[in-house]
């Protein structure tokens, strides 16, 4: 593969993708366990694709109505949430479906069906474009920035938003910042596995690391660097097997993650039997 | 002279909900204030509206002659309940420095020497040192409690605030609390929530008795018709192990 690697573009891409999109992910992913929002990152997620459908229909690049789509999805439903007294769930579900909705109406509307419309759906990561890279390194550079620069006061903020408040943190903005991010790491995310498997990319490599450490830092680190080590040999495995490298990065995440599960309580039971 | 704290015809509603109506409570520098008052009284609801937390329908609240944005920061608070997420990864220690990070908007925010020492210190004072290290996930009620305290201490505040702070310790943490306490009133102005009449008895300086409104605020000398009148019934219920000072003898014509 190695030789491949040099000579074919789509192959240094995919590669480059797999790390930066692990990066994202790795912090991002960290942020949104802790911070219950899991389920609303999904929303997030699925609402992208009325986006994409948006862009297919008004002829710009499907992945900036995502972009569009996610960022007024994050931003809505956390002011809708703080506006009136609809449990938080209640919107992302309906945001969800929505945004699903929305798209499959205007694919509907579009004359013909869009070829590459699978490959937002279930990702497909031999196909990232040089576009796709920049926005990937733009996306991580932000995210590796801001939250790496007010790393306490995110601290803070992911711990204990009412004392955050009471010592004077804006946490207002930090809230916003932090669901801004979350969409654009969803759009990235979006080329690598696509917009039904993403949730397994933001959660299983913070899971992972989750098992090694109770230090939010070395866990975020930690995170990055599963998800790299197993985009890669997602990809690897794609590539050898012929089979979408979106389903094998999240199979290969998962069962890893039980593997270490497994082995965890056989260490764990062993050290209780001596 | 300005007042640490002064609240002027403060409500506050829950939507329907009158949790407080019409308070004027002034509180002067290095007081000890206890609030007491029945479940559902109003005492967290008091200490969120000073803070902010909360916003009043009517009134004004005054810090030190500021409002209370302008003077965050001087504060320090231990919540009743704590809602943040007990699994969260982060160690003793990290909670008690997040006090520090106080009006720190400034990128790569770090923790100076001195205060990692005076982290230190906060600890070993609240005999929670020997946990230092521990994700706050692995502590017992009391000791989590005190890990709170010590946050709120490392905010090096002119104003704290606590509610019901001793509530799940045992005995001896109890009086051990109550003495930091008094040690810091040397330097600090201190309003607590409590139920325990026996602190109010040997430890503070002023009570405020709360149920929607201010019944009483004064020393710690109750006549029996304001208790009743506070909580609503005989107050045999909390005269158990009260000493004379507070229970001021009923006088009989
Ligand atoms: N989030 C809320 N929504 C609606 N009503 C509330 C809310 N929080 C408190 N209340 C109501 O406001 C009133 C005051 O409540 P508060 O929590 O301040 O009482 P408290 O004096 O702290 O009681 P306790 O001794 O039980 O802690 C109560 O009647 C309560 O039912
Ligand atoms: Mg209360």
């Amino acid at each position: 593969m190695l030789e491949e690697i040099f000579r074919y573009q789509f192959l240094q891409h995919a590669i480059l993708s797999a790390i930066f999109a692990s990066i994202a992910c790795g912090i991002i992913g960290t942020i949104i366990t802790e911070k219950n929002l899991i389920m609303m990152s999904g929303g997030i997620a699925h609402t992208a694709f009325g986006g994409i459908g948006m862009g297919y229909f008004i002829g710009i690049e499907p992945i900036f109505g995502a972009l569009v789509f996610s960022i007024v999805a994050a931003l809505g439903v956390n002011k809708i949430h703080k506006k009136t007294h609809t449990g938080e769930d209640i919107l992302v579900g309906m945001f969800w479906s929505l945004g699903m909705a929305l798209g499959i109406l205007f694919i509907w509307l579009t004359p013909g069906y869009p070829p590459e419309l699978s490959s937002y759906l279930f990702g497909d990561i031999l196909t990232v474009s040089k576009m796709d890279l920049y926005m990937m390194i733009i996306v991580n550079v932000m995210i590796v920035g801001i939250v790496g620069g007010y790393f306490q006061q995110f601290k803070a903020y992911l711990f204990d938003e009412e004392f955050a408040a009471v010592i004077g943190m804006k946490t207002s903005y930090l809230e916003k910042i932090v669901f801004i991010l979350i969409a654009l790491t969803i759009v990235i995310l979006i080329r690598v596995v696509g917009i039904i498997l993403i949730i397994a990319l933001l959660t299983v490599p913070t899971a992972i690391a989750k098992e090694f450490s109770y230090d939010l830092k070395k866990i975020m680190i930690l995170s990055s660097l599963v998800g790299i080590l197993f985009c890669l040999f997602g990809l690897f495995i794609s590539y050898l097997l012929q089979i979408p490298s979106g389903a094998s990065i999240v199979i290969s995440l998962v069962i890893s993650y039980l593997i270490i599960c497994i082995i965890k309580n056989k260490i764990k039971k062993g050290k209780l039997s001596i | 002279m300005t007042h640490v704290l002064e609240l002027e015809n403060v409500d506050v509603f829950y939507d329907q909900v009158h949790a407080l109506s019409d308070i004027c409570l002034k509180v002067e520098e290095k007081d000890f204030l206890a609030i007491i008052g029945p479940n559902g009284g109003g005492k967290s609801t008091l200490l969120k509206t000073i803070l902010g937390l909360l916003k009043p329908t009517s009134g004004k609240i005054m810090l030190y002659g500021k409002s209370i944005q302008k003077s965050l920061g001087n504060i320090g608070y231990v919540p009743q309940f704590s809602k943040f997420n007990r699994k969260f990864p982060i160690s003793v220690r990290e909670v008690v420095h997040l006090g520090f990070l106080k009006n720190k908007n400034s990128p790569f925010a770090k923790y100076k020497e001195l205060d990692i020492k005076k982290a230190d210190d906060i600890m070993k004072q609240l005999d929670i040192f020997h946990l230092k290290d521990r994700q706050i996930g692995q502590l017992s009620g009391g000791q989590l409690q005190r890990v709170l305290i010590g946050r709120a201490l490392a905010v090096e505040p002119k104003l704290l605030l606590l509610d019901e702070p001793t509530a799940s310790l045992d005995a001896s943490a109890k009086t051990q609390i109550h003495e930091v306490l008094k040690g810091l009133n040397k330097e600090m102005t201190i309003v607590m929530v409590t139920h325990d009449m026996s602190a109010v008895s040997t430890y503070v300086k002023n009570i405020a008795c709360l149920n929607q409104k201010l019944f009483y605020h004064g020393q710690p000398l109750l006549t029996e018709s304001i208790l009743g009148q506070v909580y609503g019934c005989p107050i045999d219920m909390i005269a158990h192990g009260v000493s004379h000072r507070v229970l001021h003898k009923h006088k009989e014509n």
